[in-house]
């Protein structure tokens, strides 16, 4: 399970990091969405892969480790107030500058 | 609490320096310091303190005082320096007598930085230099400088100049002295810009601190080498560990970086170019600085610090060929010069190139004739500037083509200025003299150049020579020569008082070449003491040695020069032939090179591109994560059980492959995109079901519903037109940086699961039952053991909430009417059903996210999960009744309400200290209620509501508020 892990966390790193790159705002949204997936998989895997042990005391034998699933227990609530600010900033972007380029220039400007 | 404490402590630090045997049998008899001195008074090192907290507290005064006229201000800027001469005094006689006095005030004692001063004869010598000078130069300012000028401003820097360069020559702590040296560059900067609406005030003011300042970095790189080196900043460790420091390997790299400063600081070949450019200061300041004290700073760090770096081959190549380029370049250069204060500022280079020749020939002896020469050329050289600002002053010009004949219309100035510059020359009965005939008696005698026994000396004699030549050429073009030729000015004897300040030099330059050891002699033996720290070598200071080698090459010097001097004519016609060396127009072309080289840089990397800074902030982060990975130590020790993989495990991961593949490829059609991306979500919430870990599964899911909602709006809004595809070249690139970055962190993450685990989580588990009172570890760990962390995690949410408010005030969007393909988007928003149904799940929907918040402590859930569900019912209502509808039935004050969320965590830990805890720290006990029976409570539990309330805040404020740009788009075209 541990190399499944890793494939899923690669690939979903490079695939956020592809969308990222991209000069419209939705996509690097996506992105962004993308590699927080990556990167909380990634913490989460830091106290290792364990089935059926939860941290909770009483419920189980044995406990996973409880304190990267509370990092990113705040990870998770923090990447979303990210992607809405950023999601806002591209609809402020995008009022002011007409377009949907990251770089708040226009299509004609970017083709350039 | 801590307790800040301040630790003080002063040192009273009588030792002698050396042995202390400065009484000489042949020379001066040094005076003995008075019994009340001596006794060392115990506030002795507070007058020593007081000197410069006295200039830096007064400094700016004379600005404070300039509107009662310009008289006060001059009156201020020569009372603080009287004032720091009179707190100078009392302590002299013990310097005098070879004691120093260190005084000391810890104020980063663990970075090895302490206030610390001390005063020795060195720093005796240069602060009457320093201050003794300063007073003539305020009076002869006052008469300078036109009346038209205010003077506050001047004589304000004038004092944070003094002060900086006493903080230089009494520092005790080497980085202390570096504080102060790089002062003195920047307020010689403002002094040389004093006329700043001049452009060669301004391009000499920016060379002046180019090169100063930089050698002031080069410096503090020496300093801090030294200072490992020794194991101490403090100069009186550092100056009895020469031996060690010598031995060092990092000897020389610390030596060539200090002197490099000494160098820059004292315009030493190659970098005295900027020395003839700040002429362009108002000539009180060219006397000041460029004469007596700031080019001086850097023969006084040769000197301070002679005991710890000299003594061996690198400084007496280094400092001795330095100083020998320098002493012949700028003599002859002097002689060439048609600006009078361009022949004194190539003729200071050269005096001070003589002083560090000096320094770098090695002995005690040559130490002494540096020092001394060190005096005579400040006297004599000021008197000089003074005088060269005078006929400035006269004349409206400098230049020697124009300025003839002054001796007759100015009859005392020209005396007065022909002494001084025979002073420069070496003629006997004067100052210069006596150590001009010292620094020859060093060349003949000095022991390590026996196989060229010879070139010294001829080198000595050549300088001379050509000092003598460029005197001869000053008095004779100024003061004689024929006929003033077209001046702006008629010419006269300046207002006495302009000119006193040259006549007690010049009386000096006289009483100190007729009776060298009544007059310097104590003065200069303390100094020498304080500077060679070992005993003084036998010297003799008198005006006659006997018929010797060192008067033969004087009368040579005297004699060539007359020569040369005579032969002009052709030399200047030889001299205009040579192509032109501009050190300073190079300069200036390098200045510029650098700077647009910097703008091409910025350009180059600050392009505005926010692809280019993410593509290079993902190969960076590529390049150092590949570093790490690759240079880590393998893994030893026991790894933990694999986790065997099942169909359930396969599938979850083919779902999750194809859901971010499809994504990635199919993202410009953006609905689709979405979906998929929202199946990937899902797929993650169920890994965190399968490896234990509820609470993310909750939280994640919860978050899933959120952002979806979150797409469609901005979705809704984004122009529907496709962007135009990518170049292949970035594709090529992006696909490379993609595959490296996910590649890389694959492999991390594989390492990482298959090294051994080392956790602190036993902590957690033992404690969280005893310690937090709640069996859910992952939220203890939230709102108790790390409660502090939580509480700044809800405040940057709720900073995103009140930053989403701001971006959306006043936004006005009107959505697309129709999709890419021309269709028009559905005009039913609210179906009936969604809208039936949902209205009575709300409560329903609530009921849960208070029993998934109650449940917490000990169960999955907890408040961020509970807000999450909270928010997602209300924006439920939003998607299913309209804004129109559920906006006001929503609570209003969003703002309020994030106030009342972090005051509701915050408060909940300034509680714990009403029962003497430290903040967060929470409390529980079992608490009988009605109905439910007997429940656990614990404090933890109100900063569980707190972040309930924050996350339900910022969720809604988000959602409703993009929710609400339809309603506003809709009003706007209806006013329309």
């Amino acid at each position: 399970m541990e190399a499944m892990l890793a494939i899923a966390v690669g690939v979903l790193t490079a695939c956020g990091v592809f969308l990222i790159l991209r000069a419209r705002t939705f996509p690097v949204l996506l992105g962004l969405t993308l590699l927080s997936y990556a990167v909380n998989l990634f913490l989460f895997a830091s106290g290792r892969l364990q089935v059926g042990a939860p941290p909770l005391i009483r419920a189980a034998a044995a406990y996973v480790d409880p304190l990267p699933q509370a990092l990113v227990l705040t990870a998770i609530v923090i990447g979303f107030g990210m992607t809405a600010y950023l999601a806002i900033l591209a609809l402020r972007s995008l009022a002011e500058s007409g377009g949907d380029h990251v770089d708040a220039v226009s299509t004609e400007d970017a083709r350039q | 609490m801590k307790v800040m404490t301040v630790r003080l402590w002063w040192i009273r630090d009588g030792g002698l320096i050396g042995s202390g045997n400065n009484h000489r049998a042949s020379g001066t008899p040094c005076e003995p310091a008075p019994p009340l001195f001596a006794k060392a008074p115990v506030n002795s090192n507070l007058l020593l303190a007081a000197i410069p907290a006295t200039a830096f507290a007064a400094f700016p005064l004379p600005l404070l005082l300039q509107r009662y006229g310009r008289t006060s201000a001059a009156v201020a800027a020569a009372t603080v320096m009287a004032m720091c001469l009179g707190l100078l005094l009392p302590l002299a006689p013990a310097a005098l007598a070879g004691h120093r006095e260190v005084a000391r005030l810890a104020w980063l004692p663990a970075y090895g930085l302490d206030l610390s001063l001390r005063l020795d004869g060195l720093g005796l010598l240069f602060c009457l230099l320093i201050l003794g000078i300063g007073l003539l130069v305020v009076l002869y300012a006052a008469w300078y400088l036109p009346t038209s000028d205010r003077l506050g401003r001047f004589y304000s820097i004038l004092l944070l100049f003094m002060a900086a360069m006493l903080g230089v020559v009494l520092a005790e702590n080497l980085i202390l002295l570096l504080i102060f040296w790089e002062l003195t560059s920047l307020s010689s900067f403002l002094l040389v810009a004093y006329r700043s609406d001049k452009h060669e005030s301004r391009i000499g003011a920016r060379m002046a601190l180019a090169v100063t300042g930089g050698g002031g970095l080069v410096l503090l790189a020496g300093i801090l080498l030294l200072g490992q080196i020794a194991g101490s900043f403090e100069l009186t460790v550092i100056l009895a560990a020469g031996e060690r420091i010598r031995a060092h390997a990092l000897y020389t790299p610390m030596l060539i970086l200090i002197l490099l400063g000494a160098f820059t600081k004292s315009a030493q070949f190659p970098f005295h170019f900027w020395l003839p450019s700040a002429m362009a200061a108002p000539t009180p300041v060219s006397a000041y600085l460029h004469s007596a004290t700031m080019v001086k700073a850097g023969v006084f760090l040769l000197a301070r610090l002679y005991p710890a770096l000299g003594s061996s081959d690198g400084w007496f190549w280094l400092v001795g060929g330095t100083g020998a380029i320098t002493l012949v370049y700028a003599a002859a250069t002097a002689l060439f010069r048609n600006d009078i204060k361009g022949l004194l500022a190539y003729s200071t280079i050269s005096h001070l190139g003589l002083i560090t020749l000096l320094f770098g020939l090695d002995t005690p002896l040559s130490v002494v004739a540096g020092l001394f020469h060190l005096i005579n050329h400040a006297i004599f050289k000021a008197s000089l500037f003074m005088a060269a600002g005078v006929i400035d002053h006269e004349c409206g010009t400098r230049d020697m083509r124009r300025v003839n004949g002054m001796f007759r219309v100015m009859p005392i100035t020209a005396t007065l200025a022909i002494i001084a510059a025979a002073s420069m020359a070496g003629v006997p009965l004067l100052n210069g003299f006596l150590s001009k005939e010292m620094f020859f008696a060093e060349t003949v005698s000095y022991p390590q150049f026996e196989p060229l026994g010879w070139a010294l000396p001829l080198l000595a004699t050549i300088a001379g020579m050509l000092a003598v030549a460029y005197s001869s050429r000053f008095v004779h073009d100024v003061f004689f020569n024929g006929e003033p030729v077209d001046l702006p000015r008629q010419p006269h004897e300046p207002p006495h008082w302009m000119r006193a300040p040259i006549e007690l030099l010049v009386v000096l330059c006289l009483l100190v070449g007729v009776f060298p050891a009544w007059t310097v002699g104590p003065l200069l033996d303390a100094a020498a003491g304080a500077a060679l720290q070992a005993p003084l070598p036998d010297f003799h200071l008198a005006l006659w040695h006997g018929f010797n080698k060192p008067v033969l090459m004087s009368l040579l010097a005297l004699a060539g020069g007359v020569l040369i001097y005579a032969l002009r004519r052709p030399l200047f016609a030889w001299q205009g032939q040579l192509p032109p060396m501009h050190p300073r127009t190079s300069f200036e072309r390098f200045y510029r090179a650098l700077a647009s080289g910097a703008r091409r840089t910025v350009a180059a990397v600050d392009n505005g591109s926010l692809q280019r800074y993410s593509a290079l902030l993902f190969g960076f982060v590529v390049v150092l994560g590949g570093w790490a990975f690759f240079s880590a130590p393998g893994n030893t020790g026991v790894r933990p059980a694999a986790q065997p993989a099942d169909e359930a495990a396969v599938a979850a991961l083919l779902v999750l492959l194809l859901g971010t593949l499809g994504a990635t490829a199919l993202y410009r059609e953006r609905l689709l995109a979405l979906i998929l991306v929202s199946v990937v979500g899902l797929t993650v919430t169920l890994t965190f079901v399968r490896l234990s870990a509820p609470d993310l599964a909750l939280t994640q899911l919860a978050v899933e519903m959120g952002t979806i909602v979150l797409m469609l709006l901005v979705l809704h809004y984004l122009p529907p037109r496709n962007a135009p595809r990518s170049s292949a070249r970035r594709l090529i690139r992006d696909l490379l940086l993609a595959l490296l970055a996910g590649g890389g962190l694959a492999l991390i993450t594989l390492q990482m699961l298959a090294a051994p685990v080392d956790t602190i989580a036993g902590f957690y588990l033992q404690q969280s039952l005893p310690g937090g009172g709640g069996a859910n570890v992952v939220n203890v760990i939230l709102v108790d053991f790390r409660g502090f962390d939580t509480l700044g995690e809800i405040t940057v949410l709720a900073m995103v909430a009140l930053a989403s408010q701001a971006l959306l005030d006043r936004l006005i969007l009107s959505p697309p009417q129709r999709d890419a393909d021309g269709r028009r988007w559905a005009a039913e928003a609210h179906p009936l059903f969604l809208s039936i149904l949902m209205r009575p799940l709300l409560p329903l929907a609530l009921t849960v996210s208070v029993y998934i918040f109650l449940r917490g402590h000990h169960l999955p859930g907890g408040g961020f999960v509970a807000g999450l569900i909270t928010s997602v019912a209300l924006v439920m209502q939003y998607l299913a009744n309209g804004i129109a509808f559920a906006q006001p039935r929503m609570p209003q004050q969003q703002v309020r309400l994030l106030a009342l969320g972090l005051l509701l965590a915050a408060g909940i830990g300034v509680a714990s200290w009403l029962f003497g805890r430290p903040f967060l720290t929470s409390a529980h006990g079992h608490v009988p209620l009605p109905l439910l029976g007997d429940v656990e409570l614990a404090s933890a539990m109100v900063f569980d509501l707190g972040v309930y309330v924050v996350v339900v805040t910022v969720v809604v404020t988000v959602l409703s508020g993009l929710g609400r740009l339809s309603l506003r788009a809709r009003d706007g075209e209806e006013a329309t």
